[in-house]
């Protein structure tokens, strides 16, 4: 029992826990605002698409590798889907809009699975490269200049509502629209799919070693390719519910999100060396990241200074984190010492 | 043959670099050459890229370490910032800057580069964050406290003698960005090939144990890296100052993967130990050509330079792959 107790303290998740009810009861304690319905909602809404992105980028991070693209990736195809929709005057529901950016998203991330699972290229060069091949694509090729009408299935998808909470005090209302659904179904299928398939725990063996992995029969190869697809496919997932709930398409309001989110992955506990972490940690970091954000206004903070909380936030957790992981490592040391 | 075939084995980054911008010159032969084979042509890309240019040499020296420094565009747009609250302060907004001044404005620079370089190396090399997250926590926090400095807007109204003096020409044809991006190449160069910097430097990129072990002051070694990357992005920060003559927290906010990917196409293994400084610098040459011969064509989209910037990238890296195949397998 001490002996769990222990190793759940050993990991990430706890603190950034404790962080996020601490960050919550300062808010609360300033503005009374915290935790009342419409604020959570307000919070779980933000957190869709870059929940979204951080599951993508998780995957990539447990692997080895790192993805700077998927924001690219995500405005080109959900640029297009809603460019192919309105240009067919397409007015059903919103489940070909999915579809056809998921095959979009799968055929970019293919593009980035060869060449780093393939041509075994470093991840962090090709995805850099792709990311400005999209970009450019989008606007060069394709002449992307916002969108402001969305065909009425994507629309009533993202402004329908899920849950509605009103505050009572001041009477507004926060709506949660039904792309939170679709946060909560890919998250519960990847965490299925990285605990117990072959295909997952091969995604976390290559992190550890590729070259153990290699040699215990995982095929390296071919599991970083189909790794990318599925990050490309999550990526314009994002992109299709960031569209729904803007109610317009903008083709450049979501890069730069890239380094955010990685930010938030490892808060969580990711070991940017592959092979360690855990995709509650992924989410309660992203969370983090998205709460020191938005409670900015309910602290009375002028949002001007939000990237300067935001960038203190990721310099002193990932500082925690690193000597965290360098005592835990001591420890182990340590013990094998005493074993011995 | 093969003579040549020897030089190109040499220094196989920066051949391939220049047989692309030779392809490259010959298409522009054929098609824009009365546009782009001018002489005020090549003045000013040559006064162009400094900016960009020196955050990327600055950057390739944290890469060689095996890190990064994503901190490059937060760096320089703080020392511009703060040059141009300090020229503000001592001479009010449109007074007259004495020309010696700049000595000053250049020293507040360095010592944006010394701090910011100071923290970067203290949360890696004393913490032990990895290099890619501190660096980026410490730019999303400079850029907040330009952001809350200058209130999100462009500071424009300050004497502008410095922006002047720096984007005029020396003799009357040389940019004097080019001179400073020059004397700031030649340190390098000096540092990386003609001083056991160097040599220490690619030892801890190639295994940093290693190179603990064998008696090298690593975290001494990694403060002097970040710090020389810092001042040469406040540096550039200074050039883009000189070029906008306005100050503005977001200005090339897009530098930083322009800077990333100059370095490694320029052969500098993201992985460490292994770059030049000659293939950084055709690098950002090249690039530069390419950018500026896509904008003579009129019909063309400008944001058909990213996409070949993106093509380039994969290309050099694509090669590199199939060069080296064979003798993989020997």
């Amino acid at each position: 029992m001490k002996k769990k107790v222990k190793k759940i303290f050993q990991s990430n998740e706890p603190y950034i826990f404790l962080i996020i009810i601490i960050l919550g009861i300062v808010v609360q304690i300033r503005s009374g605002q915290f935790f009342t319905g419409n604020n959570i909602v307000d919070l779980l809404s933000a957190m869709i698409v870059p929940g979204l992105f951080a599951i993508a980028e998780f995957m990539a991070l447990i692997s080895g590798g790192i993805d700077v693209s998927f924001p690219a990736l995500a405005s080109l195809s959900a640029y297009a889907t809603t460019k192919i929709l309105l240009d067919k005057g397409y007015e059903g529901n919103v489940f070909l809009a999915f579809l056809i950016a998921v095959l979009i998203g799968a055929f970019l991330g293919a593009i980035n699975g060869y060449f780093i699972g393939y041509l075994n290229l470093n991840a962090m060069i090709v995805t850099l490269g792709t990311s400005s091949i999209f970009q450019g694509f989008m606007q060069g090729t394709l002449r992307a200049n916002q969108l402001s009408v969305i065909p009425q299935g994507m629309k009533k998808f993202g402004t329908d509502s899920f849950i509605t909470a009103t505050n009572k005090v001041n009477g507004l209302s926060s709506v949660l629209p039904y792309t939170f659904l679709i946060l909560i179904i890919v998250c519960a299928l990847m965490f299925f799919v990285l605990r117990y398939t072959i295909f997952g725990r091969g995604i976390y063996a290559i992190g550890g070693n590729a070259l153990s992995a290699h040699t215990a029969g995982f095929n390296v190869k071919r599991t970083k390719f189909i790794m990318y697809i599925i990050i490309g496919m999550i990526a314009s997932i994002g992109g299709i519910c960031r569209v729904c709930m803007m109610q317009q398409c903008h083709p450049t309001n979501m890069l730069g999100m890239e380094m955010n989110i990685i930010a938030g992955v490892v808060l969580g506990g990711v070991a940017l060396t592959g092979g360690a972490g855990t995709l509650t940690g992924c989410m309660l970091g992203t969370f983090l990241i998205i709460l020191v954000q938005n409670s900015m206004i309910l602290l009375g903070i002028p949002t001007t200074w939000s990237d300067v909380f935001v960038g203190l936030v990721i310099v002193i957790g990932v500082s925690l984190t690193a000597l965290q992981s360098s005592r835990t490592s001591r420890s182990k040391k340590k013990a094998v010492k005493e074993g011995a | 043959m093969n003579k040549a075939k020897s030089i190109y084995r040499k220094n196989p980054e920066v051949s391939r670099l220049l047989i692309i911008m030779l392809l490259w010159l010959i298409f522009m032969m054929f098609t824009q050459a009365e546009k782009f084979f001018t002489g005020r042509n090549f003045l000013t890309m040559a006064g162009q890229f400094p900016e960009y240019g020196l955050m990327a040499l600055g950057g390739m020296l944290c890469m060689i370490t095996g890190g990064i420094d994503l901190a490059v565009v937060g760096t320089a747009n703080m020392a511009s910032i703060l040059s141009v609250y300090t020229m503000i302060h001592f001479f009010g907004e449109d007074g007259t800057m004495p020309m010696a001044f700049s000595v000053v404005i250049f020293l507040i620079a360095v010592l944006t580069g010394v701090v910011v370089g100071s923290i970067n190396a203290f949360l890696i090399s004393k913490l032990g964050v990895p290099p890619i997250l501190a660096t980026l926590g410490v730019n999303e926090f400079l850029t907040g406290l330009c952001i809350v400095v200058t209130n999100g807007s462009a500071v424009s109204s300050f004497p502008k003698q410095y922006c002047d003096f720096f984007s005029g020409n020396f003799l009357g044809f040389i940019p004097r960005r080019l001179i400073v991006f020059i004397v700031v190449a030649i340190i390098i160069w000096l540092m990386l090939e003609k001083s056991t910097y160097g040599t220490k430097l690619r030892l801890y990129g190639t295994n940093a144990h290693v190179a603990k072990f064998s008696g090298i002051n690593t975290t001494a070694l990694l403060f002097r890296t970040y710090i020389t990357s810092s001042i040469c992005a406040a540096l550039g920060g200074l050039m883009m100052l000189a070029t906008y003559s306005s100050a503005r927290a977001d200005y090339g906010s897009n530098y930083t993967m322009q800077a990333i990917l100059l370095i490694v196409l320029g052969g500098v293994s993201p992985n460490g130990g292994k770059g030049k400084i000659s293939g950084v610098i055709t690098a950002i040459v090249l690039l530069k050509m390419i950018e500026s011969g896509i904008n003579r064509f009129r019909s063309v989209s400008t944001y058909y330079v990213t996409l070949i910037w993106g093509a380039v990238l994969i290309l050099a890296l694509v090669i590199d792959y199939f060069s080296q195949k064979p003798k993989k397998t020997k």
